[in-house]
């Protein structure tokens, strides 16, 4: 009982320090914006692990942090293991051909008006359907390795990348492509001097959302049969022997993943659209 | 009328390509069951036939063309025998048979909207929280917008065995998961649409001498109804796909997910197939129905262009 009652405490003195700090001079710095949201995440962790020990949680339903933190450091190959096959293998190499045949297929339909009128609207059709639903299907054209993981990725994250391209293709003005025309500029070098560049927020805006469509993919996929390694694999299964404190040191990979690689995104999309006005604050 | 024609070009096409594509991916299994019913196959035996290309073999033996669209269990079913099962499991079966996909369907929505309910009630409440205090804003929104990042489908199946070993089953595991797939657009999205009145709305008010509530039922609430709609329209379609994934991992018996995940099992293909369409349908009509009531609620309030 002393346990809970500490982490009301610690509760109490979260939210006292944040309040003092949010609504002090300094809320505007860079420093107590980073703070802030870090002293809440610690505060959530310590209130976790002391209620889960001061009520005596059974494991089987919620393992303190600390015993996920010892799993996750003392099954690092297995872990590693998981996330070659299900990120580096599935997600990644599925990632990189959806979003290239999207990005062709959108040049291709932004050439020829017919095609936009009417493939586009098939497109945002497909974007709000249940994709995952095709993963037993692609597992068993393509078997239980990391090939139909990919295939799965390329499915989910080839639509909203395809409409993404093409909205940001029509972004430049008439006077804008007139001058172009003035230049006597070709289709192509109009494309790569006016347009590309222009299409690039919208672009990344697609491969944003794609990075999270891309992991849910691999991981739902491998539900459906995989090898007998990989993140959803391992999710599955140790879920079925109530090894749970593995299950979370598992999402504790997946959310750094995610996380990292939409970090990663962000970050190109940074240096490659610095001239953009959300970019410049 | 010009685009109505584009699209029904573009979906003719789609539906050429794919009883195209059904016959070499078809192909072997026919051959398979012609040359049983004693027909002449170049080449004839089996084993040769394994390592020939799918369109070799169709060249070899075009009379076996037909047969690739009418077969039990097809690697790839034609679009007609998916519309026919379709048919038969909706309209063909009582809604109460265990084959009917209308009750397998409602298993499914009944799970997606009570979470969806509880996911975006949750949510705006947490957005209104986010707006009023300065503390909740710095240390919330962070990780609301960090985990949209994060494969949260992850959690799915522990979720649905942690509340099985307390006790709980049936529609609420399934429930929970829809929620809290729908829960973080919804917050992301309300806030940024009780933000969107700009100073000089929020100055007049303030001129009024509009208390901090009457600034929020009257000006903030209305404003953000775009926004909110924007991302309901996203959180339905996750709910939707959160309750299908929730129905895999325990072995569900009934929902659509619990047909997909037999249709593999068993090979079913054209069982597969049809609960696809049937959750690509329901998720479209999800769709449609939010965006027409937004129409509706926009119109009202003389916000819709």
């Amino acid at each position: 009982m002393m346990l809970v009652v500490l982490a009301l405490l610690v509760w109490i003195a979260g939210w006292w320090i944040n309040t003092r700090l949010a609504e002090g001079p300094q809320a505007g710095t860079r420093a107590v914006q980073l703070l802030v949201p870090v002293i809440f995440g610690v505060t959530i962790l310590i209130v976790w692990e002391l209620v889960v020990r001061g009520l005596q949680v059974p494991l089987v339903i919620l393992p303190p942090p600390s015993m996920i933190a010892e799993r996750f450091g003392s099954s690092m190959p297995i872990l590693w293991a998981d996330f070659s096959q299900t990120f580096l293998k599935g997600a990644l190499s599925g990632y990189i051909i959806g979003c290239g045949a999207a990005f062709l297929m959108a040049i291709a339909v932004d050439r020829y008006e017919f095609l936009r009128l009417g493939l586009l609207p098939v497109g945002n059709f497909v974007a709000a359907l249940p994709i995952v639903g095709t993963a037993p299907i692609l597992v068993m054209w393509f078997g239980f390795d990391w090939q139909s993981k990919a295939a799965v990725v390329v499915v989910m994250v080839f639509f909203p990348v395809l409409v993404n391209t093409v909205a940001g293709l029509r972004e430049t003005t008439a006077m804008q492509r007139d001058l172009m025309e003035t230049y006597a500029a070709s289709y192509w070098q109009s494309f790569f001097k006016l347009r590309l560049p222009a299409a690039m927020p919208f672009i990344f805006n697609g491969l944003k959302i794609s990075t999270t469509l891309a992991l849910i993919g691999a991981i739902v996929a491998e539900f459906f049969g995989s090898p007998t390694v990989g993140m959803g694999f391992r999710i599955s299964t140790s879920v079925g022997q109530l090894a749970l404190d593995m299950v979370w040191a598992e999402i504790v990979v997946a959310a750094l993943a995610g996380s990292l690689f939409y970090g990663c995104v962000a970050m190109i999309e940074k240096t490659v659209t610095f001239w953009h006005p959300s970019q410049r604050g | 009328m010009k685009s109505i024609l584009a699209v029904l070009t573009v979906v003719a096409a789609i539906v050429v390509l794919w009883y195209a594509a059904c016959v070499p991916m078809n192909i072997k299994g026919v051959l398979v069951e012609a040359e049983r019913a004693g027909a002449e196959v170049q080449p004839p035996s089996a084993k040769d036939r394994r390592d020939m290309s799918e369109f070799g073999l169709t060249i070899n033996n075009n009379f076996a063309i037909p047969a690739t669209w009418e077969q039990a269990r097809p690697r790839l079913p034609a679009p007609h025998q998916v519309a026919v099962e379709l048919w038969n499991t909706t309209v063909g079966k009582k809604i109460t048979s265990k084959r009917s996909l209308i009750y397998h369907g409602w298993v499914t929505l009944s799970a997606t909207l009570l979470g969806f309910a509880i996911g975006t009630g949750l949510g705006i409440l947490l957005a209104v929280g986010i707006v009023h205090s300065k503390v909740m804003d710095m240390s919330v929104m962070p990780w609301a917008i960090v985990s949209q990042t994060i494969p949260i489908i992850a959690l799915a199946p522990m979720i649905i065995v942690v509340l099985y070993s307390v006790g709980v089953q049936g529609i609420i595991p399934k429930a929970v998961i829809s929620a809290y797939l729908s829960f973080f657009p919804v917050v992301v999205g309300m806030v940024k649409g009780l933000r969107s009145p700009d100073h000089m709305q929020l100055d007049l008010l303030r001129t009024y001498n509009a208390s901090k509530s009457q600034g929020f039922w009257k000006l903030r609430l209305p404003a953000s109804m775009p926004y909110l709609f924007a991302s309901l329209k996203i959180g339905i379609a996750a709910s939707l796909v959160g309750a299908i994934v929730g129905e895999l991992p325990t072995g569900a018996v009934a929902g659509l997910g619990a047909r997909l995940l037999a249709g593999s099992y068993y090979g079913q293909t054209v069982q597969i197939w049809s609960a696809l369409f049937a959750a690509a349908i329901l998720a479209a009509c999800l769709v449609a129905l939010l965006g027409l009531i937004e129409r509706m609620v926009l119109k009202r309030m003389g916000i819709a262009s």
